[in-house]
């Protein structure tokens, strides 16, 4: 997910495995996108929903729970938009075709539809995993929608 | 997130402040789960009107409780809805199984009158 567009800030965070880590993510990200004056209070609120997604799944399926582990939240911010990834060193996803279905999830008190709020939430996603080798979440979001795509002036 | 709940009648009424994710969907689920055994109400009602964010964690923990009140032939209410959150249960597609309304005091006449799906 290469862009070209002129980097504003980034930050780069490592936090534990920890379900309390959830709100510090996205409170990070929404911070970082409000650094620039073109981002919409809608996009803000999308954006803070698929990084808690994208962190609570590799809290809870990347490392099944254990809360000693360690995973990244890397935040660019870009002209028109806001680049997140967030890695793990978890368990994997063998088939992410099937895992990004809405309704997967084995739980029954999950909806399965953390992938789809991530998917529906920002402009590209991208998951790159396998079995034992970890996970890595990428999303790019634009502050604006349609064209009243303006440049960050951060 | 701050909760705070009561038993009214035949309903658990549930206000919610703060943020709905992975840590409070967790507490929100034990105490209503424990509300709902020791109290048997027939009915929930939450008050989403403080609440700042949701995320799937506390829509999943909802979708839960929906099923729990179902089982025992109660209706379950979401009120006070912010737009923000109103976006993500929109996706999810649980609206129809429940009922929406302004404030729990609408819900409660809507339970007295019979008036609800």
């Amino acid at each position: 997910m290469n862009r070209d567009k002129l980097k504003m800030n980034s930050v780069m965070m490592t936090m534990q495995s920890k379900a309390v880590n959830v709100g510090l993510a996205r409170s990070m990200v929404a911070a970082l996108a409000s650094q620039c004056d073109a981002v919409t209070v809608n996009a803000l609120e999308e954006l803070k929903v698929a990084v808690s997604e994208a962190v609570s799944n590799a809290i809870i399926h990347g490392y099944e729970n254990q809360e000693d582990k360690q995973l990244i939240l890397r935040a660019d911010l870009l002209e028109d938009g806001i680049l997140i990834a967030v890695e793990d060193e978890g368990v994997g996803i063998a088939n992410i075709a099937q895992a990004m279905e809405p309704s997967y999830s084995q739980d029954p008190e999950r909806m399965g539809l953390g992938f789809a709020f991530m998917q529906s939430f920002t402009d590209r996603l991208e998951v790159e995993s396998a079995p034992g080798r970890g996970t890595t979440v990428r999303m790019f979001k634009y502050f604006c929608q349609g064209d009243q795509k303006n440049a960050c002036q951060a | 997130m701050a909760l705070k709940l009561e038993c009214r009648n035949d309903a658990l009424l549930v206000w919610v402040n703060g943020d709905f994710d992975l840590v409070s969907a967790a507490e929100f689920r034990q105490k209503v789960d424990t509300a709902l055994e020791d109290q048997r109400p027939r009915h929930l009602i939450v008050n989403m009107s403080r609440m700042t964010f949701m995320d799937s964690s506390g829509l999943g923990v909802l979708l839960g409780r929906l099923k729990l009140i179902q089982n025992r032939k109660g209706r379950m209410f979401l009120t006070g809805v912010r737009p923000e959150v109103l976006k993500v249960l929109n996706l999810s597609g649980i609206i129809p199984l429940l009922q929406i309304t302004k404030t729990e005091d609408e819900a409660m006449a809507l339970l007295r009158k019979g008036a609800v799906k």
